[in-house]
């Protein structure tokens, strides 16, 4: 019978839950990196034992780290724990993420917009999503705060920014949403190796066709009325993007206000918010079997950030938007005022698809009849920033 | 000619300790102080430069990777004195660049 495992990013650590395909009895393992945030782990979709984990922390900064095993054992790629380091030069640079700004390969690091219309440095801050690669195990992507994109080559060791997005010509008018200016999304188009999407709070939508050399932004028919241009080219509060991989020119967004589709790769966007009792939120997800399935956890806005009176409720478009149902068995209908944060929802490929969430209440949810009913998981972790589930033979 | 003791002091290493916070501690897989040798002067620079080279999972935790700056929310400390303002090419304590006392890496007490 295949398996369920469950990748938890916590404000104090990571969890790892793991379940048999009837998704009712869980083992848990964590703290994993006890007291660090970590704002994401994925596993590689060729090695699903191949983890990498963003751990970091306002004090120490970013760290990286790589399980082989599924997640029992960790280290940080290039930095073996248990020896002593070679005899001259690294041959790796932990933990290290330096915007590109050679003359020969990179874009010089200019300013982008501060929250006071002001220009501002460029400065890294975190890695918020992990991106492994879907034809080597040992490549993956990084979004990161100051918005830029890098990849690895060799498993996480060394790490190169992929300088054509930050060093976009619209760059000086991107601005840091509420949350820091963050690149938190990142698909890869399984159709095309050359292709991929990513999102930036608060700037917008991008899509590269040339495998990350340049980026074009793609945030027509987006309307922001807290912008200046409401339709202006980027300068968007997108907060999640979701593919199904069956039908990778469709995209469904979840913006700071309205839920949107495009059916053209992102060259046009429509909106599907439809009778969603507000369209305000941070997740988006597809279901793993049906493209035009998707879900969202509408939250109350804008100053509030958590369910409207108090009732934790899904919604499920079995159409790809505009016709919405609420979701809300077994999950708590009084006194619910948690927040689902941008990267903390996610699908197995089970035969009956399962939905999975965390709270900022420490909850993760799931379902597994796709939204029909849910149970907690767990019900008392810090605060859940991100949730990946693998599904294994 | 007698060499006096302190000039001939420096071209030995010395054997200093580093007290580290407990999350980078856990991060180097490391219990108590850490001992280091250092050739040369004894500094805020050298020393860290020690450090990360022992313990390159340590790199960019302490310092930037390509300012060298100190992060923020980390303040160096030896011989009850704060010493995270000064050059980090000053020379530390004698106290410290003997062993008898450790240079202190301490987190900001700060936030939650």
């Amino acid at each position: 019978m295949s398996k369920v495992r469950v990748l938890v990013g916590t404000r104090k650590g990571a969890f790892i839950l793991t379940s048999d395909g009837k998704r009712d009895k869980w083992d848990v393992s964590g703290p994993h990196f006890g007291g660090w945030e970590i704002y994401h782990m994925k596993g590689s979709p060729l090695d699903p034992d191949r983890i990498y984990a963003s751990q970091t922390s306002g004090w120490f900064g970013q760290v990286l780290q790589c399980s082989t095993d599924g997640g029992k054992t960790w280290q940080q790629p290039g930095v073996p724990a248990d020896q002593e380091p070679a005899p001259g030069p690294p041959v790796a640079l932990p933990n290290k993420f330096v915007y590109d700004a050679s003359a020969e390969t990179g874009k010089p690091l200019t300013t982008h917009m501060w929250y006071d219309g002001t220009q501002h440095p460029w400065e890294f801050k975190r890695v918020w999503h992990l991106e492994p690669s879907l034809t080597d195990a040992k490549t993956v992507y990084a979004g990161v705060e100051d918005a830029a994109i890098f990849r690895s080559t060799d498993g996480g060791e060394n790490w190169h920014e992929l300088p054509g997005l930050r060093g976009h010509a619209t760059g000086p008018n991107w601005q840091p949403g509420a949350g820091g200016m963050c690149l938190h999304t990142i698909i890869l188009d399984p159709s095309n190796p050359d292709r991929m999407y990513i999102a930036i709070s608060a700037a917008g939508a991008f899509r590269t066709d040339d495998g990350g050399k340049s980026w074009k932004p793609i945030n027509k028919g987006l309307y922001s009325k807290y912008i200046p241009n409401p339709t202006a080219e980027v300068g968007h509060c997108v907060h999640h993007i979701a593919m199904h991989p069956a039908k990778p020119e469709v995209l469904f967004m979840q913006k700071h206000w309205d839920v949107m589709r495009s059916d053209d790769a992102g060259d046009n966007w429509t909106r599907v918010s439809g009778n969603l009792p507000t369209d305000f939120g941070f997740v988006i997800d597809v279901h793993a079997h049906e493209p035009e399935t998707i879900y969202v956890v509408p939250i109350k806005s804008d100053s509030l950030h958590f369910p409207i009176d108090g009732k934790l409720q899904v919604y499920r478009s079995k159409t790809g938007g505009n016709e919405w149902e609420p979701l809300t068995k077994g999950l708590p209908q009084s006194d619910c005022y948690v927040n689902v944060l941008r990267d903390a929802m996610a699908v197995d490929r089970l035969d009956q698809c399962g939905v999975y969430f965390g709270t900022t209440g420490g909850q993760v949810y799931v379902s597994p009849n796709a939204g029909d009913s849910w149970s907690s998981i767990v019900h008392d972790l810090p605060a859940v920033l991100s949730v990946e589930v693998q599904t294994l033979p | 000619m007698t060499v006096p003791s302190t000039v001939a002091g420096r071209d030995r290493p010395r054997l200093i300790r580093v007290t580290l916070p407990y999350h980078l501690r856990n991060l180097a897989h490391i219990e108590g102080d850490v001992t280091l040798e250092i050739a040369g002067a004894v500094t805020i620079r050298s020393v860290l430069d020690a450090l990360e080279a022992r313990y390159p999972m340590l790199c960019g935790t302490i310092r930037d990777h390509d300012t060298l700056k100190r992060r923020p929310f980390l303040r160096f400390f030896a011989c009850e004195e704060d010493l995270s303002l000064e050059p980090t090419d000053m020379p530390l304590p004698e106290a410290v660049a003997s062993g008898k006392e450790p240079l202190l890496i301490i987190g900001a007490i700060a936030g939650g």
